[in-house]
């Protein structure tokens, strides 16, 4: 009776300490789940706060005066005429006009020009070229404004950012802004432009079509490929060794770093075969076989939701066993097949280090027009901006990743739906 | 044509052929008495007969377009003039890349050696023959396996049976790719690897200290042998994984602990995606995170203390890359959290143990080995893993554990030896590729081991 009085007694007191331990232990759960909430919130405000600038563009309006005497341009429709023209004269003329207190002289002549984007003046000779009869007329016209300019008035007083703009350009840029012709606006060249030695003058629209273009031959080899794949393993592969080897071989390629699938698409595509470098058609192929294993893992997954009465049922009515597959079973378990390749798809257009290596680093201007046209990807790009000691390109890079993220959440979304709305619970 | 057109072309021509075998095995049948005197549905006679159209056209088709390019630069390298021979394969590259930026238009014929124009010439002129041969010949090939097909339509014929036969065997092809990429890898690494230890000796490469070979690339510099020692980059990479691990461990499992065991099923239904949102999140972008954002904090964090801190030092990439891991962790260990039975849960509850004391004594010591599975595969991930590195990481080999200071990892050597025009004979490039072999087989001793544990780990309770 004593014993179990003490016995009890001990419990009692050690309860306190035994609670206490309790909460603690919870919240260490509490801060664990904390910190990894906070890095989410971290790097998706960190990366929304840098880059919600780059989808503004700044701009200047002015008011051109297109003097054949000033351009030293007589005839607007010929083409060697227009090569030797000065587009560069009628654009100061109109700064000088916005800006009284700019002189003549060679310091400010440069620092006007400055204010305004590298490739305004060729902007002036495109249009002039396509309108020869705008010659001798005044225009308003709007140019981008100089990468400088643009985080000058963007980044103003923002200690991240060192202005480059001299003290009388900065004051300016302040005066053209309270007489509206430098404003700020929706940076559309973003989505319509390729890359560019200019920040301003950078978009990803180059990069996209590129990862379209790849991503095309990813879902156009890996989807049929890899659902034959899980098809075979599910349902006619024989129990032996080669069917084994298969297994392992699948389950260690989805967790072989992908910089090595890089090392292989290099070796083999680009060295073997002696295909050209940083073509989609490449990329495709070698995130083809990075995927491949997510495909297949998540096709044999739904190939195995579906309940073994449909094939009874389906055999029990003289069906082949094809005829089982193709009829039955792989209709019931096409949605679960669809989510595990658009989550593949997902990776696969988020992936950098493999393309790295088979050269789709390239700069490249133009937006791709194939499949066998030097591209480059949207992750690419990024890493290529990122790496730039330029501002301009930093904020850019940072609204690329956010185009990039709505891809891939949309992506994702898309998956979670399909799955809620066609995959059945048996 | 271009492949583009021919792809479109075989399949009109495939949806032609399945179209007149099944009109044939129809028309066959109809004077028989209706289509239940054939052996197989009109479907599959069609359907059969649209394999030998189009299963051999696109082989013909791949192979072309596999081995085109390699033949015909084979061809124009050979027939250049003896004074522009190119002596190794680098300079052949070079002069390739010449003569192509010369046929496309993008280099003018005046600034390079008549030879070259002429061969430019000839790149183009094989290029068109290449495309109108191959053109020619799978469309020869739909159109006469197609056509032996469709004579050899009859109503004995068990048309089902031979078309299931081909398409398990191609069901079969699909599922062997997996095969051909393992064996693709081995192989493309192994060669250079074999031609790199015939260059730098072994020991050299897995024992030395130095790594540096920026050095080997002009023949008569100083030095210019280059230091091949991996150790450096090694310690580096297991450095920056030991630091990822240091934060994705206790996180992630502390969380799956807390939202398997504590929270509600309404914050477990919030928490979970947010969790997973983080896996979705491209490497590319931690890496701009970690060089941008995470790098500068930790050196100004460093300096406000009085530590001097590399402005890519090894904490940030390693901090960075255990943000990644920490969803990787986590739904692995909720897996294993929720595949113990409930009954030892129950069992040491009724007991009096408290959630904690159930947790920490029972569930985990079972979980165990399937928690260390999945950790050992988050190691070895960490140590594949390439895009925050290049960005965080610095490129000095420096043989260190001091967090601060910057460190160099395998991959980022991978990527910086590979990225651009390379000569595929030095030592430099082929370096490459032995370092993707130790990483290779680096990882898939940790996969197996891994997949092992897990596996045996389900047995147990299932």
């Amino acid at each position: 009776m004593t014993d179990l009085n003490t016995q009890a007694e001990l419990v009692r007191r050690s309860l306190k300490r035994r609670y206490r331990k309790e909460r603690r232990f919870r919240a260490y759960g509490i801060v664990a789940v904390g910190v990894a909430l906070l890095a989410l919130i971290t790097l998706f405000s960190d990366i929304i706060g840098k880059g919600y600038t780059g989808f503004l563009k700044t701009t200047v309006t002015l008011e051109v005066n297109l003097d054949p005497e000033l351009m030293y341009l007589d005839d607007a429709s010929d083409k060697d005429a227009l090569r030797m023209a000065d587009f560069k004269a009628p654009l100061l003329a109109a700064l000088r006009q916005e800006l009284p207190d700019a002189t003549t002289s060679r310091e400010d002549t440069r620092a006007l020009g400055g204010l305004l984007s590298g490739y305004a003046a060729n902007e002036l000779q495109d249009r002039v070229a396509a309108d020869p009869s705008l010659l001798g007329t005044r225009q308003v016209m709007t140019f981008l404004a100089h990468g400088n300019v643009d985080v000058y008035n963007k980044h103003a007083g923002e200690t991240a950012y060192s202005i480059k703009l001299t003290p009388q350009q900065q004051q300016w840029v302040d005066t053209l802004k309270a007489n509206n012709v430098v404003n700020t606006e929706f940076n559309d060249i973003l989505f319509v432009h390729g890359d560019s030695r200019e920040p301003a003058n950078a978009g990803v629209a180059g990069a996209m079509v590129g990862s379209l273009l790849t991503m095309l031959v990813t879902l156009l080899l890996s989807f049929p490929i890899g659902v034959s794949a899980a098809i075979y393993l599910e349902e006619f592969a024989p129990q032996n060794r080669l069917t084994d080897f298969i297994e392992v071989n699948i389950n260690n390629l989805a967790a072989v770093p992908s910089i090595i699938f890089g090392l292989l698409g290099l070796a083999v595509f680009i060295n073997l075969f002696g295909m050209p470098r940083s073509i989609p058609f490449v990329g495709g192929l070698v995130l083809t076989l990075m995927t491949l294993p997510t495909i297949i893992i998540a096709s044999r997954a739904a190939i195995k939701s579906v309940p073994p009465s449909i094939r009874e049922a389906a055999e029990g009515i003289g069906a082949s066993k094809m005829q089982v597959v193709m009829h039955h079973v792989l209709p019931l378990a096409m949605p679960g097949m669809l989510t595990g390749s658009i989550i593949g798809m997902a990776q696969a257009l988020g992936e950098t280090a493999p393309l790295l290596l088979i050269g789709m680093v390239a700069f490249i201007v133009d937006v791709p027009d194939g499949l066998f046209d030097a591209a480059t990807v949207l992750p690419v790009q990024i890493f290529l901006w990122a790496g730039s000691p330029e501002l301009g390109f930093i904020e850019r890079a940072s609204a690329a990743i956010m185009v990039l993220l709505a891809f891939l959440i949309s992506m994702n979304a898309l998956a979670i739906w399909l799955r809620k709305r066609l995959e059945r619970r048996w | 044509m271009q492949p583009a057109n021919l792809l479109p072309l075989i399949g009109v021509l495939i949806a032609l052929v399945f179209a007149l075998g099944y009109g044939k095995s129809r028309a066959l049948a109809a004077p028989l008495g209706g289509i239940r005197n054939l052996k197989s549905l009109p479907f599959y006679y069609g359907a059969r007969a649209a394999i030998w159209c189009g299963l051999p056209a696109l082989a013909v088709l791949a192979f072309w377009l596999g081995f085109e390019n390699k033949i015909i630069q084979t061809l124009v390298i050979g027939g250049l003039p003896a004074e522009l021979q190119p002596d190794s394969a680098g300079r052949a590259s070079l002069v390739l890349s010449q003569i192509s930026n010369v046929a496309s238009g993008a280099l003018p014929p005046d600034f390079v050696p008549p030879g070259i124009v002429a061969a430019a010439d000839r790149l183009q002129g094989l290029r068109a023959d290449s495309r109108l041969l191959m053109t020619l010949l799978v469309i020869a090939v739909a159109v006469l396996g197609g056509f032996i097909a469709w004579t050899r339509i009859a109503p004995y014929i068990n048309a089902r049976e031979k078309y299931e036969a081909t398409v398990q065997r191609l069901l079969f092809a699909c599922a062997a790719v997996a095969i051909l990429t393992t064996v693709g890898i081995v192989f493309s690494v192994i060669f250079e690897t074999i031609r790199f230890f015939g260059k730098v000796p072994f020991t050299e490469f897995v024992f030395g200290t130095s790594w540096s070979p920026q050095t080997a690339i002009r023949a008569d510099q100083v030095g210019a042998e280059g230091a091949f020692g991996m150790i450096p980059l090694f310690v580096g990479t297991l450095l920056i994984s030991a630091i990822a691990m240091l934060v994705a461990i206790p996180v992630g499992l502390l969380s799956a602990i807390y939202l398997a065991e504590y929270a509600s099923p309404r914050a477990r239904k919030i928490i979970k995606p947010l969790l997973e949102l983080l896996a979705g999140v491209p490497t590319v972008v931690y890496g701009f995170f970690a060089a941008l954002t995470v790098a500068p904090f930790i050196s100004g964090l460093a300096a406000a203390v009085g530590l001097e801190a590399s402005s890519e030092s090894a904490l940030a990439a390693g901090l960075v890359m255990g943000i990644m891991i920490i969803p990787f962790i986590s739904s692995l260990s909720d897996d294993v959290i929720n595949a113990v039975p409930q009954s030892l849960r129950d069992g040491s509850l009724a007991l009096g143990a408290t959630q904690s004391e159930t947790m920490i004594k029972v569930i985990f010591p079972a979980a165990l080995p399937g928690i260390m599975g999945g950790i050992l595969l988050a190691v070895s991930r960490a140590i594949g893993e390439t895009m925050i590195v290049v960005m965080a990481a610095g490129l000095a080999a420096n043989l260190t554990v001091n967090p601060l200071e910057t460190v160099t990892t395998v991959t980022v050597q991978i990527v910086t030896l590979l990225v651009g025009d390379q000569e595929f004979d030095s030592a430099k490039t082929l370096a490459a590729f032995a370092l993707g072999m130790m990483l290779f087989i680096v990882t898939l001793a940790l996969n197996v081991v891994a997949l092992r544990v897990v596996r045996k780990y389900r047995e147990h309770y299932d």
